[in-house]
């Protein structure tokens, strides 16, 4: 079976390789020192288990899951991270927490090989779901354009609209899709800064420069962009809440 | 409990003197009024010893009690009913001891008005007079109390600022050193004696301790040290001394916390090797470090560059030299500069 291992620190990676001699039907394919390379490895592999750090450089272990629409089984290795020990709790998540030795290690792969059978991807979605509300996460939106990966700053959305499946991500360097819901966009992003203005539609009220009556009942909100965003009824009382007014 | 003005023996001093002149006027304005010598005295002696006793009796009240607002009508009371129990009992006394003296009793009844009056404006003097010593003394503890509890506050803050070592340092580094047990057991020890210094360093310094630059830099050294195992090639750093600076002094541990968010700034924003800059310079009379690491200006978020680790230091100039223009952030290109200056006391 296939390993990939994921970790910026390189000890970190060489105890995993060490602990995992043990386990010899388990083939170490690569090893990566930040999510993009992991996420090129994940997609070139197809692995059936990575081992998974949360801090790393550019974007966090969890960020890159996001990615990827079907992820492989993780384990993940953290030192100290509070918001992430309690995700992992709450969902029943096995995790490894370092230092730890090969027992613990030992305890970890047998588990996995347990539950192997039965799909865990829903707890890995929900933990994934938990995860972008973290203070660190809940400031950007990684995205992936092609076979680049962007990070958007919450700052610089313009609005949010739904789109099937997706939710489309408005820029100033155009919009980008993202596998969610609106439901998710809602939750996770500050509530201080984006409003739910429409079904379809949350706008960042830092970029509306006027809000226009439109036809009866409804608002039409103008950025700066000069880009027009429907606004609900309902969607009108929740922005002017937002906005203080 | 405020100390009574007699502790103090200068007070003491002045009111035995105010009471000897007392006596004496009292004695002379009695001899003027046709009383001879002897009764004079014994009448000034008895009147004002009585006297004495209801002005020590009010300021020994107040002490524990002072009145608070618009209670001063009890003062009032108080006072007023000291000076007729006084007249009365003077009186009293008066009339057995010296009524066979000619005249006594006429002159005795005649001078009861003015002995209530003089009675009463002394003990109103003394009692005001009190009460104000007493709330003077009250608002000083007060004040000092204040004071106390400030510091105390600044010292527990200054302790918690210095104490914020990092979790995730520390448990990263021992699983680097578990890694490096297994393999390279010489390296392993290596980095414990390291984190063991760096540890001690942490706990034996003072928060208002001064430390030399050099100081400083060596323990500064351990930390960059344990990071680069951490991080292999990763990172590097390159420190930079003027000459004449490494004598200069800064507050211990100050240092530390600005390099860790340089590398946490500059190796978790970037992908590729991370080089750290340090540099030391005299501007004035002040102690100039720079720290520079780069940083990725379209990913990096503006709350980033005032993580933790740079508001604590914030804090602790503040706390240390009441002035908040000591830390300076800048971000050009890919270059996150950090500037903190040190006032050389």
């Amino acid at each position: 079976m296939k390993v990939i291992i994921i970790d910026d620190e390189p000890l970190a990676r060489s105890i995993v390789k060490e602990y995992l001699q043990k386990h010899p039907q388990l083939e170490i394919m690569q090893e990566c020192g930040d999510g993009f390379e992991g996420l090129k490895a994940i997609q070139q592999h197809q692995p059936d288990l990575i081992f998974l750090d949360i801090q790393m450089p550019k974007i966090t272990g969890f960020e890159m899951l996001e990615l990827i629409e079907q992820p492989p089984s993780v384990i993940f290795t953290t030192a100290f991270d509070e918001f992430a020990i309690k995700a992992f709790e709450a969902h029943a998540i096995d995790y490894l927490l370092k230092p730890f030795d090969q027992q613990r290690f030992d305890k970890a792969i047998a588990k996995w090989n347990e539950q192997k059978s039965n799909t865990t991807e829903k707890a890995t979605q929900d933990l994934l779901e938990v995860a972008s509300q973290s203070p660190s996460q809940s400031q950007r939106i990684v995205v992936k354009n092609g076979s680049k990966i962007k990070i958007i700053p919450v700052h610089d959305v313009y609005y949010l609209e739904a789109a099937d499946d997706y939710v489309k991500i408005h820029t100033s360097e155009g919009y980008f899709l993202k596998n969610k819901t609106m439901i998710h966009f809602e939750q996770s992003l500050d509530k201080e800064q984006f409003a739910r203005c429409h079904r379809s539609y949350i706008v960042n009220v830092q970029q509306i420069t006027r809000i226009d009556p439109y036809e009866k009942d409804n608002h039409v909100a103008i950025l700066r962009s000069g880009a027009k965003v429907p606004v609900s009824r309902s969607g009108y009382g929740k922005l002017k809440e937002v906005l203080g007014l | 409990m405020a100390h009574s003005p007699f502790s103090i023996t200068r007070f003491r001093i002045i009111f035995i003197t105010c009471w000897i002149v007392l006596v004496g006027d009292n004695i002379m304005v009695l001899h003027f009024f046709g009383l001879p010598w002897q009764a004079a005295i014994i009448d000034s002696a008895i009147s004002n010893t009585i006297l004495l006793l209801a002005c020590l009796l009010v300021m020994n009240t107040l002490r524990y009690y002072l009145p608070r607002g618009n209670q001063y009508i009890n003062i009032f009371s108080i006072c007023l009913f000291l000076t007729i129990a006084w007249l009365l009992l003077s009186k009293w006394l008066l009339k057995i001891t010296l009524s066979h003296y000619d005249g006594y009793t006429d002159l005795l009844r005649h001078s009861l008005s003015i002995r209530f009056s003089i009675a009463f404006l002394l003990l109103g003097c003394v009692t005001l007079i009190s009460i104000l010593w007493y709330n003077q003394k009250d608002q000083k503890e007060n004040e000092e109390r204040k004071n106390d509890a400030e510091k105390l506050a600044k010292e527990a803050e200054l302790f918690k600022l210095r104490q914020q070592l990092q979790p995730h340092f520390l448990f990263n580094s021992l699983n680097s050193i578990n890694a490096l047990i297994g393999s390279r057991p010489a390296e392993a020890r290596k980095m414990v004696q390291q984190l063991s210094d760096f540890l001690r360093g942490t706990i034996k310094k003072e928060e208002t301790q001064w430390v030399t630059l050099q100081e400083e830099l060596q323990y500064l050294q351990l930390y960059l040290d344990i990071e680069k195992v951490r991080f292999g090639n990763r990172l590097a750093t390159e420190i930079e001394v003027d000459e004449n600076v490494s004598q200069m002094k800064l507050p211990a541990l100050l240092l530390q916390p600005v390099a860790e968010n340089a590398i946490k700034f500059g190796l978790y924003d970037t992908t590729g090797d991370t080089v750290i800059r340090f540099r030391a310079t005299r501007e004035n009379n002040n102690l100039v470090i720079k720290v520079q690491n780069p940083f990725d200006p379209e990913t990096a978020s503006p709350q980033k560059g005032t993580g933790f680790g740079l508001k604590s230091i914030q804090r602790r100039l503040y706390l240390l030299f009441a002035r908040t223009d000591l830390l300076i952030t800048e971000a050009k290109q890919n270059t996150f500069t950090t500037i903190v200056k040190i006032p050389q006391l």
